[in-house]
Order: structure tokens, then sequence, then C-alpha cells
């Protein structure tokens, strides 16, 4: 399907993203923080609906916005708020902080003073249509290894949290 | 202004949705269709409820306002507007403010890849039923903020608990969708689909709908999903977070007037919806009964007929129900407007006769009228069945129903490939 | 389980391991306005999490000073006055007063009177539970046999209605007999009522017996012992549930039911679906006394030679009879005047709500709705 209005919505949702993103740290009340944070994610599917990749778009949805994100209110509804709340708002780890900013930032200049020299040569074959069907043959052929290492963590991380939470097996 | 027509008209002939083809004219058309149809069915289902529940009760249901209580969901409706608004001294006002807004924009939203034809859906994603399972997972989200929101001990509870329940049971629907989608890619190519439109396309491709494939397991994937739709929605007998008899007294309990209505309005769509991807997945879709088995001209014309038969059979009990009311001056009026409502009803039914409009109708009737069957099922389950305790029900998504559909999962998956590779080796 | 023996101080609790993520008790109150309790009962639970660890039932908020009244009433004009306490088995608490007086005064009712209060009584048994069904199902989230329970027991109302005017406080016997002779067709509207009801009690099986949900819902919940029972002074289908085969119209009849053939449904491991099967064959039982009653109901006066102005030797009486919710006893104490020294009424429900508590320890907080609703309690009765 042909594209409208790229450079739009590229600006729009890219906008909505680092807004969504500020909010996430400067908000005081960690309830608006998340939803700061599903704001973000959303706008990152779209990205991902704009790379030609529905799959991951939707994967994310699910997955993120609607699997962790969950999880992430769980935890921040049932812990109290209140002194959350009266916190600092500036951490007084200020030095850290800004050497390890300055560290990303100078990574990404340097990756935008490369170009396009450091992607690879050929063009990026766009698989709409059969987008998931391609991403499948990747996952379960080439990648199948990593991806069953994948869910063996996750299985490990699922059996650690059962034994803490559990008070006799 | 001819360009304008053009542009109009070159959608007609078509054979892809508005979306897919890219026309945002007819798409805005489809997309006002769907969603009116969509709050005429809500309407439809206020009413259908109350009435169904009360006649398995021994009891009537209402009968005042508008003859045998027709207009009761308009008189509710205004009810609930004209409530005054009560916020919570101590909640968060945007959370409380989105909370609904997020839960009902969820539950809609998803009605955008529901196909009720070939050619019948707002637009036809490659990723369609993962786009409505994401979606609809996103009303967790606005169900937990409402919880919170309220600033109260019990919604909070209630809230939590629902969505837990909500989660888990997504489990077992993803299992279970997954089953299906895998039936998919018995074709030539060996390739499946995820989209609702080449789904339905797939069961008329393979002369088989998907619960009668590879008996029993196409059943059981099915049953699964039935009863995961029904917890998902928090609908008896999976209600225990909104049920008044216990102790916690639901995520909605401090939200009054327009803003309730807001959530009732997205239980019913979310209802509808997940009946939609059950019927796309499971039972043909917009696919006819028997398309294979009494296929051929006679049986296509009386197939044909069914959508105006059934409306005016609808109309014949408006028309017996006029008869039957009392003969006293003051129920002259709701006689009439039964009468009225009968005639109109008559009317479609006469309509869908036509041949034009036949052709045309004919996969939405038959989309629609599974739907309603299921509506009925969800309505029969509240009237019979007592509720679930927490641990049972929590029990159920994740020990029974997950290994069950993890079992058809892995069953369906070797027959489907013996049959690769037995019948087209 | 904790022994019976021992007083049970109502929020003692067992010490568990007090670790970090043991902070999680909390009082709850329940009531005394809830949709649940049936009535006025307030509930105080510790709970654990989900886990309840202890109650307490706070009672009073239905006093109405009836056995205080009876000191100040004649014998005759108490009687309507215990309609009250049981509303919903009203009659049964007027055949255990009428039968203590008539015992102090050491008459007997005539055979014939006798048959219809046996007829009535079992009736009102039927009609209890019902009630109790449709209010049980209806807390467990079957909303549907309330309905089906009420539309039926309309059936008994209407023949109470027309023998002595009342449907609900029916006042139907008075201290020697009868004072009403049955109306015309009695006989008959009572048997066409058998024989409209014998198939309800299937419906009503078919709905709940074999549901899953149901059986999920009430098996191995709120079980009880037998030597709980006993130790606490449980009675009624409670006690029978948990294996006790006692029931008073045939451990010390009253009221000619010796003369009639039935059986004692009892129970196995007293948890609340024991409860419910005891309860419903407890509803067939009533049908087979109520036919047998009609069938040889015998001619003959309707009251006995009791004097205008009682005045019952000093003295003093305890008659039980069975209730429909357990052993329901009246203790009179007469001072040779014409109103009673003291009367004391022995509530079923009120004994048996104490059996709450154990019911409930270790149970999850949603049961304990259920335990409520299968003991089977009348606030009037135990507040009186």
């Amino acid at each position: 399907m042909a594209p409208v209005a790229t450079p739009f919505f590229f600006y729009l949702l890219a906008g909505i993203m680092l807004i969504g993103g500020i909010l996430v740290i400067t908000r005081k009340n960690p309830v608006h923080s998340a939803l700061a944070l599903i704001v973000t994610l959303l706008s990152q599917a779209s990205i991902y609906l704009m790379l030609y990749a529905p799959f991951v778009a939707g994967v994310q949805i699910i997955l993120y916005a609607g699997g962790i994100m969950v999880l992430f209110l769980f935890v921040i509804m049932l812990v109290s708020i209140e002194r959350s709340m009266k916190e600092r708002q500036l951490n007084s780890q200020w030095v850290a902080g800004i050497i390890a900013a300055t560290a990303l930032g100078g990574l990404f200049i340097a990756v935008y003073m490369k170009g396009t020299s450091i992607l690879p040569d050929h063009a990026l074959s766009v698989v709409e249509d059969n987008n998931t069907q391609e991403v499948a043959k990747l996952l379960y052929g080439q990648y199948m290894f990593a991806f069953e290492i994948a869910s063996l963590l996750l299985l490990v991380a699922i059996i650690g949290a059962v034994v803490m939470a559990k008070k006799r097996i | 202004m001819g360009a304008i027509i053009q542009y109009v008209q070159s959608y007609l002939s078509s054979d892809k949705t508005p979306g897919a083809a890219g026309n945002m004219f007819w798409a805005l058309v489809y997309i006002m269709l769907v969603f009116g149809g969509l709050s005429v069915a809500v309407i439809a289902m206020n009413w259908l409820e109350r009435k169904i529940l009360a006649h398995m009760q021994v009891r009537l249901g209402p009968m005042r306002v508008g003859p045998h209580g027709l207009l009761q969901p308009i008189a509710d409706a205004i009810k609930l507007l004209l409530k005054e608004d009560i916020m919570p001294a101590e909640a968060d006002g945007f959370v409380f403010w989105m909370a609904p807004l997020i839960v009902v924009l969820a539950a809609f939203t998803v009605f955008v890849v529901v196909p009720f034809g070939t050619t019948h859906a707002i637009t036809d994603m490659n990723i369609g039923i993962l786009f409505m399972l994401g979606v609809s997972s996103l009303s967790v989200l606005g169900i937990v903020m409402a919880g919170w929101a309220s600033n109260s001990h019990y919604p909070l509870m209630g809230a939590l608990r629902s969505s837990a329940q909500m989660v888990s049971y997504e489990v077992a629907m993803g299992l279970a969708v997954v089953s299906a989608i895998l039936m998919t890619s018995l074709n030539a190519t060996g390739t499946g689909t995820l989209s609702m439109i080449g789904i339905v396309q797939a069961q008329q491709a393979q002369h088989e709908w998907f619960i009668f494939k590879f008996f029993p397991l196409g059943l059981i994937a099915f049953f699964i999903f039935a009863v995961a739709m029904v917890a998902e929605t928090n609908r008896a007998p999976f209600d225990l977070a909104e049920a008044e008899s216990e102790l916690t007294a639901g995520f909605h309990t401090e939200y009054s007037g327009f803003r309730w209505s807001l959530f009732f309005l997205a239980e019913y769509s979310a209802m509808i919806a997940v009946s939609s991807i059950a019927v796309t997945l499971w039972l043909g879709g917009w696919l006819r009964p028997f398309p294979n088995m009494l296929n051929g001209n006679p049986w296509d014309q009386i197939f044909s007929f069914v959508p105006g038969v059934t409306f005016l059979f609808f109309a014949a009990i408006c028309f017996y129900n006029t008869v039957r009311m009392p003969k006293h001056p003051l129920f002259r009026i709701q006689t009439i407007g039964l009468a009225g409502f009968g005639a109109v009803l008559g009317l479609i039914g006469v309509i869908l006769f036509v041949p034009a409009v036949s052709t045309r109708i004919q996969d939405i009737f038959w989309f629609s009228a599974k739907v309603a069957g299921f509506m009925y099922l969800y309505i029969w389950y509240r009237g019979t069945f007592p509720r679930y305790r927490f641990d049972q029900l929590m029990q159920m998504g994740w020990k029974v129903l997950l290994p069950l559909g993890l079992g058809v999962l892995i069953l369906t998956a070797s027959v489907a490939l013996l049959q690769q590779k037995l019948w087209h080796p | 389980m904790t022994d019976p023996h021992t007083t049970l101080s109502p929020l003692e609790l067992e010490s568990h391991d007090k670790t970090y993520l043991d902070a999680n008790e909390l009082v709850i109150n329940m009531g005394p306005q809830h949709p649940a309790t049936h009535g006025v009962l307030r509930v105080i639970l510790r709970l654990d999490g989900e886990k309840v660890l202890g109650l307490e039932c706070v009672i009073g908020y239905l006093h109405r000073g009836v056995e205080k009244i009876g000191e100040h009433r004649t014998y005759t004009m108490f009687n309507p006055y215990v309609d009250r306490m049981d509303y919903v088995a009203a009659v049964s608490n007027g055949l255990g007063y009428c039968e203590t007086v008539e015992k102090l005064l050491n008459v007997e009712a005539p055979p014939r009177a006798q048959h219809v209060r046996v007829i009535l009584t079992e009736l009102n048994r039927i009609a209890s539970h019902q009630l109790w069904l449709g209010t049980h199902a209806l807390d467990i989230g079957a909303i549907t046999p309330l309905f089906y329970t009420f539309r039926d027991r309309e059936e008994i109302l209407k023949i109470y209605e027309k023998y002595c005017g009342a449907r609900l406080t029916t006042h139907a016997f008075r201290i020697g007999g009868l004072q009403y002779e049955t109306y015309t067709g009695f006989e008959k509207e009572v048997k066409n009522f058998l024989t409209f009801f014998r198939p309800k009690i299937d419906e009503y099986e078919e709905l709940l017996t074999t549901n899953r949900i149901w059986v999920e819902r009430t098996k191995n919940v709120g079980t009880i012992s037998a030597q709980h029972c006993i130790a606490l002074g449980v009675t009624g289908p409670v006690l029978r549930a948990s294996g006790v085969k006692w029931d008073l119209r045939k451990a010390q009849p009253y009221a000619n039911y010796k003369n009639f053939d039935f059986e004692i449904p009892t129970g196995q491991n007293g948890d609340t679906y024991d409860r419910y099967l005891v309860r419903m064959a407890e509803m067939r039982q009533s049908v087979r006394i109520i036919q047998q009653a009609v069938d040889a109901l015998p001619e003959g006066p309707i009251m006995a030679k009791v004097p205008k102005v009682m005045k019952p030797p000093a003295g003093e009486v305890y008659h039980s009879i069975e209730a429909p919710k357990g052993e329901l006893g009246y203790f009179i104490v007469s001072d040779g005047s014409t109103q009673p020294y003291r009367v004391r009424v022995r509530p079923p429900s009120f004994v048996n709500l104490q059996a709450l508590d154990v019911m409930c320890r270790g149970q999850l907080v949603a049961d304990v709705i259920a335990v409520i609703g299968t003991l089977d309690i009348v606030l009037g009765e135990v507040d009186r």
C-alpha cells in the first residue's frame, strides 16, 4: 500500500514519543509516569508500522503495552504511593548521569556523522504483505537456537518468581 | 466534480476492502456504518439481556417504557446522561477521566478489522487477528486505572482481580487462536495468514469450518476460546469482580452517570468483538451453513431467502403481540407503537427479498446471525450458572485451559504435518 | 482443627511464622447492611490475605424484647408474638408455643387438630426450605432458582391465606387446638399442591445438584464435624449433614408424628453440599408426610377443653420441636397467674450461628457468604 504523508506522520509520532519519554522521567506520580510510558510504547508501535513491520508492531502492543505495562501498574498500585510522591525529583547521582548521557549522546552523534556507510550494502527488502511469514521463517529456521534459549530464560525467571513468592512449597 | 464522482465510483467495482484499496471516502462510510451498527447492537443487547434473562426467571422484564419495554434502553440512556457526575474527593482527576476513555477506545477500535463479508470490512490488515487481540488487551489498562483512580480500597482490589483474570485468560485465548491460525496453512503453498478475511477464505477453500476440522481438535480449541472469552469480558460465571454480594464491589463502583455507561458500553462491545473473533476463526465467518453439502441452485436460492424470512418472522411476532395487547385506552399508544415497529421490521424483511439487496446483504446477515447466537449464549450463561470463586477461576485459567490449549496446539500441529506429508508429499 | 471443648476467644488466632511478607492481616467488617447476610448481622472478619483466621458475629440489631413482652401478656395474647421471631417459618413457632402451653396446662389437642397442625407445619417446612434455597443460590451467584422457588412458594402461601387470612405471620394455631375449621376444598388443594410440587424439587435439583460450578463452590466448604456440632449445640439440618441422625420428630415425637412414616436424611461430610442435599431430601420427606396426613384426616373436634381464662398451675416446662432450622425450644415458667413469669425461647438460628466461627476458619472470604447462607439463619430469631 502506498505510504501517505510520511514526513508528517514520522515527525508527529517521534514528537509524541519524545514528549512521552520526557514525561516519564519528570512526573512525580508514578502512575502518570506509567501512562506516559504507555503512550511512548504505542507511538513506537506506530513507527514500526511505518517501517513496514506490522508483526513487530502487533507484538509490541500485545506484550509491551498490554502485558508488561499492566504488570508495572500492578506493582505501582500495590506499593504505597505517598512516600514515592514525596521523593526529590532530581537524583543525587547526577555526575554518573551526566557521564552516561554524554557517552550515549556521543555514540549517536558518531553514528549520524558516519551516515549510511555503516549499514549493509544491499537495499532492504521491504516485505510488508508476508511480513509475519518471513519473520516466522527466520525465527524458526535460522535463529531457532536463540529463540529456544530466550524461552528457557523466561522459564527460569517464572520459576524463580514463584519460588520467591510462595511461603511453603 | 466529475473527478469526485469518479473517485467515489472507482471503489464500487473493487474486490478489496476500502482500507486496502486506499479509498478514504468509502472507508469513512464503512466506519460510520460499522459504528452505527455497533451502537444499535449494544442498545439492542441491553434490551435483549433484560428480557431474555427475565423470561428465563419466570418474569416479564421491562414492559412499561414503550411496548414490551422496547424504549427502555433509551430511557436508561437519558437517565444516565442526566445523572450527577460524581468524582471521589481524593481521586486523581486525570486518570479518573482517562480510564473509561481507554476502555471504550480499545473496545471500539477492534472493529476496524472485523470482516462482515469478503469486502465488507473497514480494512483488512495482514496482522488482523494479532491487532484484535492486542487492542482488546489494552482495555485491561483502563480497568486498572479505573480501580486505582477511585482512591478506595474495594475498587482497587476489584480492579486488580478483574485485570489479573483478564490477563490470565488472554493466554488461553491466544493458544486457541494459534491452533486455528495453524489450520489456515493447510493449503498448497503451506503459508497461513493472520488476516481476518484470509482466515475465512481459508475455511472456504478447505471446504470445512475450522470447528469441525481434525475432529475433535477444532472443537476443543473452539471450546477453550468460548470459555476464555466469557472470562475475558468479565461476564457470568466469571463475574466475581463486579458481583454485588461479594465483599469487593468492583472497579466501577465510584463511577456514576455517563462514565459508568461508557464502561457498560465497552463491556457489550468487547463481548461482540470476541464473539466476532470466535465466529471468524471457527464458525466460518460470513459463509452460509452447508456451502458445500447443499450447494447448487435451489439451495442457494433457499438460503438467500433466509434474511428476509427472519425479519418477516420478527414482524409476525410483533403483530401477534399487538393483537394480544390489552384493549384499554391507556394502552393505545403502546399498541400503535408495537404495530409500527412490526411494520418497520416487515418492510425491512420485504426489502431483503429484492435480489439486488439480497446478494449484497447475505454475508453480513450470516455473520450477524452467528454473533447474535453467541450473545444469546452469554445471556443464557448469566441466567444459569453460579459464580466461580476467584481462586477457582484462576485455577481454571492456568491449570485447566492452558495445558488443554497447549495440548490441542501440539496435536493440531502434528496432525497437520502428517496430513501434509501423507497426502501431499 | 481446634479443640471444641476449650473456650474459643473469638479473635484468638493461631500464630504462624511471621515473615516479611506476612504484613497482610487485616480486620474487615461485613454488615450490618449487606446484601448477603440475610438480615442485620454484623460479622467482623480477621483475614490473612484471603484466608479467614477468625470471625466474630455482632448481633442484637433486631432485638425487640419479645421475651420481656411475654411476661406482660396473657398466654393467649402472646401467641401472635412468637410468629414474628422466625418470620419465615411462623407456623412452626406457633406450634412450639402452643404445645408448650398445652403441656403446662396438661391438655392435649384433639386428633383432627393435630393432623391439620402437622399438615400446616410440614407445608411451612417446605416453604422455609424454598426460601433458603433461593437466597443461598443467589448468594453463590445462581440468580435463577430464586424466582422458581418463590413462584412455587406462592402456592403454599395461598393455602395459608385461605386458611387463616395471613401469608407470612399466620397465627394459625391456638392453645388447645385450632380456631378455624379447615375451609371447604382444603384437602383437595393440599393434594393438588403435592402433585404440583413433586416435579419442582426435581427442577431445582436439575439446576444445581450436578452443576460443576455449584459443586465446586459448596463441596468441602464450611465443614463441621459431628463432635463440634454436638459440643456447640447445633441442631437441625446442619447437625444431620454432619452424620448425626437426630430429628426431634423421631427422637422425641410430638403432635402425632408417631403415626407417620418418613425418613431422616443425613449427610456424611458436614460441608455445604451435604447440607444442601439434606434440605432437598427433607423437602421430599415433608411431601411424604403431608400426603399421609391429608389422606388420613380424621373427623372430630378441633379444640380441646381449655379454660377461657388460662391460669396454669405454678411450675415450669421445656418443650422443643423440630423447626425447619433446628431445635426450637420454649421454656415457660408459670407462677399461677394469667401471665407467664418467664418465657424463654431457644432459637435454633442463635445457637447455629455460633458455629460460624468454627466453620469459617481456614476458608476464603468468598466462602463466608456461602457458609452464612448454608446455616439458614433468620435474624428475627437470633435477636428476638
